[in-house]
């Protein structure tokens, strides 16, 4: 399984080759004549990026991710997926939902959800072929739940059920993988884990967006960071958008400040996060 | 000492009403997996009610009953799904008014005509010890069609009923995937009716795939588990319909219910009764 093989697939149609993973232009979305869910959003995220989408509950992180998937169509705006329209993309698209989307006393195993990531490629022969099997297996490998294969959906841990959604999306072998929230509740062992997938997933050609409220995670450990709140407040490299400005705008102060020692602090407090000058 | 077993067998009346309600069960059985996966036990019972107005105008008008539900069926799926379409309007709310409008209006064709008590009775409880041979081929004919369909379509269901939102993202044909099943549902359900009549095929939809979720983490062993329990509530319910001379569809039914609670209470580490004992025994290091 080479990052190569994993772009181009027969039944896939073909890419042009160099455009960005996603490429969103002036893109409005609203829901049944309401206030837009996002408005005027412009953002292009190059392949092999790794990005960070960040803002508060109610700020577009969800509309934006339909848009790519293809799910919601703009009223404005043009959504493009490996150059392409969105629909026409899925197979290259793996989306990991948020965890609490489902329900996990699901009469399923572990191995049968990591077997659906290779529903496309199945396709409609009657069982999974060889090949089948085999990305089933690495990707239960890769995430270090091989062992866990035959247990029930209810045996297993918040932390375990992630990783079995992110072995999912690896089997599927698509280039762009979008997770909603990965990071909710898990402990911070699978926290780590799932950032070294990540890390590896990115080494090898493919583009990870994921959308998480953890600011300083986004931080520490995300090269690029992507700030929404109804519209796109700023979109580049972590140490460069992490701005005071930046946060205020896309918080618009609510979540920055917190209680230690007595004291009132702030995100804002911290010098890291000023821009260099 | 088996000779209360053989001795119905020798009625041709029963050995059909046997067979066929051994498949209608079996059909409502695998199919009912997926009613109860997706949570949509109050649609599976609205299609078995609003099939009623299809069968009764093509009972008056001397057509195919079985063609005559089979479009009902579909008619009132499609009209949920478009009537929740709305904003304001939740599917159980739009189930609710389409169940009771399609209902009253089978209800008022029927008493349209004089034998209406009889003809009512036999389409609301259905009557296996009637069944014909012809009735048996329709059955057999829709246990093939569910069956080849599941075959192509089970993984596809599955994954559209765990995670709904995953399968729309991948690109599975999902309203399709739900049609399919509705008309299938329908199928179903159609077939069923003359074992069990309109208001009892619902439980054969529900209680032999609730049974079988009790004791298993698997859905494929899940599906064999109701079909299991599905024929042998059908065998039961007819044997205690012959003995004790109450009606087949009630009998089968009763029996399908009593299987669940069996499970439900008695079921080996999964059922009540074992989770009861397991909590009353002290747990080791805590003093009593």
């Amino acid at each position: 399984m080479t990052p190569d093989s994993s772009v181009e697939r027969p039944g896939a149609p073909a890419a042009p080759p160099d455009a960005p993973a996603v490429q969103l232009t002036n893109v409005t979305v609203a829901y049944d004549g309401n206030r837009p869910a996002l408005k005027g959003a412009s953002v292009t995220i190059p392949r092999g990026s790794w990005v960070a989408v960040l803002g508060p509950n109610g700020a577009g992180k969800t509309t934006f991710f339909k848009a790519i998937l293809g799910l919601v169509s703009p009223s404005e705006g043009e959504v493009r997926v490996f150059g392409m329209e969105p629909r026409k993309a899925r197979r290259r698209i793996a989306y990991i939902p948020q965890r609490e989307a489902v329900d996990w006393r699901f009469p399923l195993r572990a191995i049968d959800v990591v077997m659906m990531g290779r529903e496309n490629h199945i396709g409609w022969r009657l069982r999974p072929r060889a090949s089948d099997r085999q990305a089933v297996e690495q990707a239960l490998r890769q995430v270090g739940m091989w062992e866990w294969r035959h247990a029930g959906l209810d045996e297993l841990s918040g932390g375990q059920q992630q990783r079995l959604f992110i072995a999912r999306a690896l089997a599927g072998d698509a280039p762009l993988c979008l997770l909603d929230e990965p990071f909710n509740e898990v402990d911070a062992g699978t926290r780590d884990m799932l950032l070294d997938l990540f890390a590896g997933l990115v080494r090898a050609g493919r583009t990870v967006v994921v959308s998480l409220h953890d600011l300083d995670l986004a931080r520490r450990r995300f090269p690029q960071a992507l700030f929404i709140n109804k519209e796109v407040v700023a979109h580049g490299p972590t140490a460069e958008v992490f701005t005071p400005a930046v946060l205020q705008r896309t918080y618009m102060e609510q979540v920055l400040k917190w209680e230690e020692n007595g004291e009132t602090r702030s995100v804002l407090d911290g010098h890291s996060l000023a821009p260099k000058v | 000492m088996t000779e209360w077993l053989v001795e119905p067998l020798a009625f041709e009346f029963f050995r059909r009403a046997l067979v066929a309600a051994v498949l209608a069960a079996g059909l409502c059985a695998v199919i009912g997996v997926y009613v109860v996966l997706r949570g949509m036990a109050y649609l599976g019972g609205a299609l078995s009610h609003a099939v009623l107005p299809g069968v009764a105008v093509a009972y008056l008008a001397g057509g195919s009953v079985f063609l005559g539900g089979l479009a009902a069926g579909i008619a009132t799926s499609l009209g949920v799904g478009f009537v929740s379409r709305h904003n304001r309007i939740k599917e159980d709310t739009a189930i609710g008014i389409v169940l009771a409008g399609a209902f009253a209006l089978g209800v008022a064709i029927v008493s349209a005509v004089r034998s209406y008590s009889a003809d009512l009775t036999n389409l609301l409880f259905g009557n296996v010890l009637a069944v014909t041979p012809g009735d048996l081929w329709q059955i057999g004919g829709v246990g093939l069609v569910v069956l080849l369909a599941m075959l192509f379509l089970h993984r596809k269901w599955t994954v559209l009923a765990f995670d709904p939102a995953y399968a729309a993202a991948s690109g599975f044909p999902v309203g399709a995937l739900h049609y399919a099943l509705m008309i299938l549902l329908s199928l179903s359900i159609v077939a069923a009716m003359q074992a069990v009549g309109v208001l009892l095929v619902t439980s054969l939809l529900i209680a032999p795939p609730a049974t079988a979720r009790l004791t298993t983490r698997r859905v494929s062993s899940m599906m064999l588990l109701s079909v299991a329990w599905g024929a042998l509530a059908a065998v039961a319910g007819l044997y205690a319909s012959f003995y004790l001379n109450i009606a087949s569809g009630a009998a089968i039914v009763l029996v399908s219910v009593l299987l669940f609670f069996v499970v439900f209470l008695f079921a080996p580490g999964q059922g009540v009764l074992a989770g009861l004992i397991r909590r009353s025994q002290p747990t080791p290091g805590r003093l009593a």
